[in-house]
């Protein structure tokens, strides 16, 4: 009896995790679970069929975002019922085993706006597993390219002009490089000062956040001269954009160049008259990393407009130039006063 | 457990299975380059290895789009051979990552295998303890270039490295450089045709010896750095290496630190304390065989040590240098000596003692601050008794024996 419940049981998630049983809900075993699932409707977390989040799959934004590519990139979690995030005083959210970050990545101009590629980071019992898959063609289910791939990708820019690149998606180890810390997966986005409250995001976290007794102060937006200074919105940019990676845990910790929004932007280590370390062709025979008053002469600028690997920041994750982000940080920079450069 | 019915061979298969230590999973992967995806197939075997996995490269050549990894502890990585018939990771037409392999993971082997013409960094491994690079090859093969990636082997942030018996050629910046790292050991390797051939920076406890450096900007590199993570590189000997004919023209892109080293240089000791230097050949470098030196450069970090300290060198032998001085002055103080300076140079700074049967200059700047243009070169005499000489590398027994 016992033997033919348990035979029941295992039918059962075998059913519950093929695409072609419409589901409740997330599945979730599957993503408590060790696998890889070929298939992204495996998770549940879509509707049958294409990209649509299903019920209790919660969107939610950010004042800055990490640029990538011109995407638009549509945010959402997953945490299971019962289940509660503590949000420490510095803004890190403890998100509990369970809990699923969905990111799709799409352009309007690209397969009438369906999806690209859908990533996946699922908080399991040994820590945060990163899969990201790429859809179909037919827009209706997409499949693990734990390898990574390369799609072309076409768009039109904000300011009109049409570009053609060469998306890529991150293999499985990738993700990590971006997502490490001391050398486990965390996740980056949604930190507590990051977070955009809107009204569906409130209603989701009502009761399944704790907060801290201190207020934690938004970030500025990057784009949006009312949420900040042109200082302010450059260094939130750089935390979002570079401090994933720059900061003493990070993949580039061995670089000393520190970016995050609580690093002292007056110290060596945010740039400002620091020489290159290992930058290779990554100086672009220039001096500093930030020179005060000479954007031209800064290379953290010359690395941001470049698309050669050998040259480019971020390492990963840029097959276009974000002109306007770069803008910002060139305004920034022309605005310091000179001679702070040791 | 009962071995009966089991074969003599598999027996001892299981036994020396046993003995490696080898997880019972343990398997080959066998990835080809003439198989369609085949680059997807490679960075999926990188991906999907366990410990104790061998993925072996057969002999051909990927054309890689984008950089490869490897964050899976205690594996292999096997190819055919580094020549034109063995296993070429060709990056040529690279589009995406900053190196052509990144490797984050401990107890990691890369062995037999060539990696070409990377965009950035040839292979790179950061926080990877216990690294063994071994019978590689790394270059860009047009030669000397600006345009050329920074290393071309470069672990980083890692405890226990050996790097044994790999080609590097036409690194614009290092052709080895092992950064911030503890306990390393660079040996029987070939560095041709680099800025700088092979480099120990802000590291600590190394060996460099049965190495060639020739034809580079610089040979071998010594060299402490301000505003890093790690600094006051300390202990480190350069030993029974051939230093010749470094005489390549510095191709290192301006702004990095060796970009300032003067072509014709051997082994250059930056602000380090505790550096041997002692049974190498030097020949033909037109600058100086050796030269000992602070960091010359403003700096804003109060923990920082830019003088070069306790500095040794002896039993060298020292064939023609000095000839061609690659520093602002040079020639008018090697024409007023002579025709050449003597083959050690010390910018006056920190202390040193040379023991070696050859002359010394000394270009009398005590202190970093003071500009070079105010140098005041004259011979000077370092010989005094040597402090007890530093004990030598020992690696674990496990990174030996995957290169016996």
């Amino acid at each position: 009896m016992k033997r033919l419940a348990a035979a029941l049981a295992a039918a059962w998630l075998c059913a519950s995790g093929g695409a072609a049983v419409p589901l409740a809900g997330p599945d979730q075993t599957l993503i408590d679970g060790d696998t890889m699932p070929r298939k992204l409707s495996e998770f549940g977390l879509f509707r049958a069929g294409g990209a649509q989040l299903v019920d209790g799959v919660t969107p939610y934004g950010l004042h800055t975002p990490l640029f990538s590519d011109y995407a638009d990139k549509a945010r959402a979690i997953w945490m299971p019922a019962g289940t509660r995030a503590d949000v420490d005083g510095e803004g890190r959210i403890a998100f509990p085993v369970g809990t699923v970050l969905i990111k799709s990545f799409s352009w309007a101009g690209q397969n009438q706006g369906k999806p690209v590629e859908t990533r996946l980071l699922i908080h399991r019992k040994d820590g945060w597993a990163a899969l990201p898959y790429v859809w179909d063609a037919d827009g209706h289910d997409a499949t693990l390219a734990i390898g990574g791939r390369r799609v072309p990708v076409s768009f039109t820019g904000p300011d009109g002009t049409k570009q053609a690149i060469s998306y890529a998606v991150p293999n499985k180890n990738q993700c990590k490089e971006c997502h490490a810390e001391a050398g486990a997966i965390v996740p980056i986005g949604p930190k507590a000062r990051n977070l955009v409250f809107a009204p569906k995001w409130k209603a989701f976290e009502s009761g399944r956040f704790g907060w801290p007794a201190n207020r934690i102060a938004p970030l500025p937006r990057w784009d949006d001269p009312e949420s900040g200074s042109v200082a302010q919105r450059a260094r939130a940019y750089l935390d979002v954009n570079c401090a994933h990676c720059h900061n003493p845990k990070g993949s580039a910790s061995n670089s000393g160049l520190f970016l995050r929004w609580t690093d002292d932007p007056a110290g060596v280590n945010y740039g400002i008259g620091k020489r290159p370390t290992a930058a290779g062709r990554g100086s672009g025979g220039m001096a500093f990393a930030i020179k005060p008053g000479d954007p031209d002469h800064s290379f953290l600028i010359y690395r941001l407009e470049s698309l050669d690997p050998g040259i480019a920041m971020p390492e990963l994750g840029r097959g276009a130039v974000h002109k306007e982000g770069a803008k910002l940080l060139r305004e920034w920079i022309a605005q310091m006063p000179e001679g702070k450069n040791n | 457990m009962r071995f009966h019915g089991l074969s003599r061979t598999a027996y001892l298969t299981l036994a020396a299975g046993l003995l490696a230590a080898a997880p019972a999973s343990a398997k080959t992967i066998s990835v080809s380059a003439n198989t369609p995806d085949a680059n997807e197939k490679l960075q999926e075997a990188l991906i999907m290895a366990v410990s104790g996995d061998v993925v072996e490269l057969g002999a051909g050549t990927w054309k890689l789009t984008d950089g490869l990894s490897l964050d899976v502890a205690n594996v292999t990585i096997r190819g055919a051979g580094t020549d034109a018939n063995g296993s070429i990771l060709d990056f040529s037409d690279q589009q995406g990552a900053g190196e052509g392999l990144l490797v984050t993971s401990d107890d990691v082997l890369l062995t037999n295998f060539a990696v070409l013409n990377t965009k950035g960094d040839g292979i790179k491994s950061k926080g990877a303890d216990r690294i063994v690079y071994h019978e590689l090859r790394v270059e860009w093969t047009a030669g000397p270039k600006e345009t050329n990636g920074a290393y071309g082997i470069y672990p980083v942030e890692s405890s226990d490295v050996l790097i044994d018996s790999v080609f590097v050629r036409g690194a614009s910046d290092a052709g080895i450089y092992v950064g911030q790292s503890k306990n390393i050991v660079v040996r029987d390797s070939f560095a041709i045709e680099n800025v700088a051939g092979i480099e120990i920076e802000n590291s600590y406890d190394a060996d460099v010896h049965d190495n060639i450096a020739m034809r580079n900007t610089g040979g071998i590199l010594v060299f402490d750095l301000p505003s890093l993570p790690m600094q006051g590189g300390h202990n480190v000997r350069v030993f029974d290496n051939i230093v010749k004919d470094n005489s390549t023209p510095n191709f290192a892109p301006k702004g990095n630190i060796v970009a300032s080293v003067p072509t014709g240089t051997g082994v250059l000791v930056m602000a380090n304390s505790r550096v041997e230097i002692f049974d190498n050949s030097f020949e033909d470098n037109g600058t100086a065989n050796v030269m000992i030196v602070g960091y010359r450069y403003p700096y804003k970090d109060e923990t920082y040590q830019p003088l070069p300290r306790q500095i040794v060198v002896w039993d060298n032998v020292h064939g023609k240098a000095g000839f061609a001085p690659g520093f602002p002055g040079g020639a008018e103080m090697a024409a007023a000596m002579g025709g050449a300076i003597p083959p050690v140079l010390w910018d006056g700074s920190g202390n040193a003692i040379v023991n070696d049967d050859a002359g010394v200059l000394s270009l009398n700047l005590p202190d970093v601050q003071t500009p070079q243009s105010e140098a005041k070169p004259s011979p000077v005499d370092l010989k005094d008794s040597a402090p007890a000489p530093l004990p030598g590398i020992t690696l674990p027994a496990s990174m030996e024996a995957k290169v016996k």
